[in-house]
């Protein structure tokens, strides 16, 4: 039984940070913590990428000449672009954060539903 | 040369306009080399469509290298229809922009608001065009990103905070759609959508398979605003300048709905869905969807937004026919996907000109113009009949096929709810029919209204007449719908 | 931040050091861990730092904006325009076997270009990020 919890673990860790950053995305109300919220969400779904990528006894992927089995280097591939996507997001939603503190004077979800029922 | 690469030229035109018009100087340049380039898109889409139409399927390898270990374009009569439509409301989004976008958007930041135009065109496009899994969250990422960023645009402050919701959701969507990409890769070792489905039905009754499904299935009920995953859609319609309007309304939720067709019956296949609970949620959420978003809408004070409630209901529609899961289902969800499109373009372009000319889309602000703006007023008495479902609109068509779908399946209560459906739209459009007609008009604010110019209205009146045209005419979409059905049920036949 | 002289010194010792570790990256990205976007990251970092130090009015006057947009979309193109150039010579989209004369050297001219494409639109791409943000307050960063 312990066996397959700690034979498990990355699967835990992927969890454990998923519903951290699900949490901090639907419950704070700064419009920053949300976005870091949403950026320890996306690092949970890389890991969960990158653990099942690796082959257990294989060297990195890069072609050596006496090596026979490599890790899967194509998960790393698309990691890389999940990972710039990830970049474009929280900038674009930076930017609009900072667009809205210079509209609405606040950057609480609260405040700005108050000022216009529009959040 | 070009008819060997033309479902490849489809995506990279418009991806290599983007960054030549972003270091354009402002003015009408950006305009004129956008539209020309939606009009070659257009142009390719149409050969595209006639190519697949005979029943063979395209598949193109980007970079040489075969499929599955390459990514591949893989079109059949499914996503030429879906292509077809983005590259359509792109070619007649964009004549009707020169005016509405000059009006809203601040000259210094017209041509990077053309080149966002351009990328998202690139992302819809490259959605509708790719055979591979990953592929298609990376073309969802870029047409999404530039999606947040137009709406942004919109001139009251509320569509920051539009653009910035609709940022977090749509993230978290695609998020979804990554964890659910990345469990099926887990399991099968492939992102081709071809290979994937020919590796699942061993795999049917594993959990992670089962959970990569659940995944992929809400990342993208959010991403076509399923009800109660709608709620960032008012608020980006009603905000989003009059074009990022137009635009959206009539093709993102279109694509993600044609992208929740390929994975439930391409990819994961008929067998997989029937032993899912998918069916039932779906007509739930449906059912709930149509009846509730159609009450919203009655009570909207805002024009844009009554629309956008109605196409959250209108959703619910287009999801019903997958709900059922049949022949007759599917392809009448296919073809309100194209029909919807010319509707709710038709209607938000004539919006649009209303708001070109006195400023605000506000229904109680437009009482009356319908005598001082005769053509949008007939072009929303059209687009409104359309969306009520009359005999002679293409809407009337949709409703039909969805009735006969829920007939096949003895579901009369789904045909009670069609029907309702239908009677709170005869009520929502007839708000905006009675305050535009028969509301006596604020003569002082709309002394020197006249009709909207001829490039808001020649487009408008374009997709008005492809309403009617294609209400009366069923040969392509319902011709397309069907060939696309074979392809995608083949164990229905 | 400019009249602080430890700040000064390091910095200058320190951005063409990241400079050079960003071309390192840049060009080592098939042999190791690495490659465009990496790079681009590196080398806006190092004018970042600049920027941070000497003052964001002193950074612009190294790199125009004007000159920034011209380079993410320079970037972008050569990117797409190595695919279309794969097209014209008859292979298919992005097939870089056909760029060269033999398929490995057309394969690795095709990586190397369009790495270097992705490196300068997202080196350039960081730095608008940066200005943009940096101009928007009332302070002014360093002067």
């Amino acid at each position: 039984m312990m066996d397959w919890i700690l034979g498990h673990y990355n699967y835990w860790l992927v969890i454990i940070i998923m519903m951290a950053g699900f949490y901090t995305v639907i419950s704070q109300g700064n419009l920053i913590k949300k976005i870091a919220g949403l950026n320890i969400f996306q690092v949970s779904v890389f890991m969960l990428y990158i653990s099942v990528s690796n082959v257990k006894g294989g060297a990195a992927p890069i072609i050596e000449s006496d090596v026979s089995l490599y890790s899967n280097p194509l998960p790393h591939v698309l990691i890389l672009t999940a990972i710039v996507v990830g970049v474009a997001t929280t900038s674009l939603g930076l930017a609009l954060v900072v667009r809205i503190k210079e509209a609405y004077g606040t950057i609480e979800e609260d405040d700005i539903h108050n000022q216009d029922q529009s959040l | 040369m070009i008819e060997a690469h033309l479902s490849l030229l489809l995506v990279v035109l418009p991806l290599l306009a983007a960054p030549v018009i972003a270091i354009l100087p402002n003015g009408r340049l950006p305009w004129a080399v956008s539209t020309l380039v939606s009009f070659a898109v257009f142009a390719m889409a149409c050969l595209q469509l006639i190519n697949v139409s005979t029943g063979n399927v395209i598949s193109y390898e980007l970079g040489g290298w075969a499929p599955p270990w390459g990514i591949e374009y893989r079109i059949d009569a499914a996503n030429a229809l879906v292509a077809l439509i983005v590259a359509a409301i792109a070619a007649v989004t964009l004549p009707y922009a020169l005016y509405s976008v000059e009006k809203e958007i601040p000259q210094k930041q017209l041509s990077l608001f053309y080149s966002a135009f351009m990328l998202c065109l690139t992302g819809l496009l490259g959605i509708t065009q790719t055979g591979d899994i990953f592929n298609l969250f990376v073309f969802l990422e870029i047409s999404s990103l530039s999606t947040y960023a137009l709406i942004s645009l919109g001139s009251k402050r509320q569509a920051l905070t539009a653009a910035y919701q609709y940022l977090i959701m749509g993230t978290i969507g695609a998020t979804f759609f990554l964890i659910g990409v990345g469990l099926l890769y887990a399991m099968t070792g492939t992102l081709n959508m071809l290979d994937l489905a020919e590796r699942l039905p061993a795999l049917t009754e594993h959990r992670t398979v089962q959970t990569g499904f659940a995944f992929i299935m809400v990342g993208f009920a959010l991403k076509l605003a399923l009800f109660p995953l709608h709620l960032w859609l008012p608020n980006a319609y009603t905000y989003a300048p009059s074009v990022i309007t137009v635009f959206l309304a009539a093709t993102a939720t279109k694509v993600a709905v044609y992208v929740m067709l390929r994975v439930m019956f391409s990819v994961f296949g008929f067998s997989f869905i029937e032993g899912s609970p998918t069916d039932e949620i779906f007509l739930l959420l449906c059912v709930a969807g149509i009846l509730l978003m159609s009450f919203y809408a009655i009570y909207q004070q805002d024009s844009k937004r009554l629309l956008a409630y109605s196409s959250v209901a209108q959703i619910g529609y287009m999801m019903l026919g997958l709900g059922f899961g049949s022949v007759l289902g599917v392809t009448a969800t296919l073809v309100h996907l194209f029909n919807h499109a010319l509707m709710k373009g038709a209607l938000f372009m004539a919006i649009g000109a209303i708001i070109y000319r006195i400023g605000s889309s506000n229904i109680d602000t437009m009482a009356g113009l319908g005598k001082r703006m005769p053509w949008t007023f007939a072009a929303i008495i059209i687009g409104g009949l359309s969306l009520i479902g009359v005999p002679g609109t293409a809407g009337f068509i949709s409703k039909w096929y969805l009735v006969l779908a829920a007939m096949e399946q003895q579901n009369w209560l789904i045909i009670g709810v069609i029907l309702i459906g239908s009677l709170l739209a005869v009520i929502y459009v007839w708000k905006l029919i009675e305050a535009l007609y028969f509301k006596p008009a604020n003569e002082t604010a709309h002394a020197n209204v006249n009709e909207a110019p001829l490039m808001l209205l020649i487009p408008t009146w374009i997709l008005v007449i492809a309403n009617i045209y294609f209400g009366l005419n069923t040969e392509l979409t319902v011709g397309t719908a069907e060939q696309a059905v074979k392809l995608l049920l083949p164990s229905a036949y | 931040m400019k009249h602080n002289l430890i700040l000064r010194v390091i910095s200058k010792f320190l951005i063409p050091l990241i400079f050079l570790f960003a071309l390192y990256v840049q060009f080592h990205g098939d042999f190791g861990p690495g490659g465009g976007f990496q790079a681009g990251v590196i080398f806006s970092t190092g004018i970042i730092l600049y920027a941070l130090v000497f003052g964001v009015k002193t950074a612009k006057q190294i790199i125009p904006p004007f000159v920034l947009r011209s380079l993410a979309s320079f970037g972008v193109l050569l990117y797409a325009g190595t695919g279309v150039a794969s097209l014209l010579l008859g292979g298919k989209y992005l097939e870089y076997g056909v760029l060269a004369s033999t398929q490995v050297a057309g394969q690795h001219l095709g990586i190397l270009l369009i790495e270097l494409g992705v490196g300068i639109s997202v080196m350039s791409v960081m730095l608008i990020i940066f200005f943009a943000f940096a101009e928007r307050g009332q302070t002014e960063e360093g002067s």
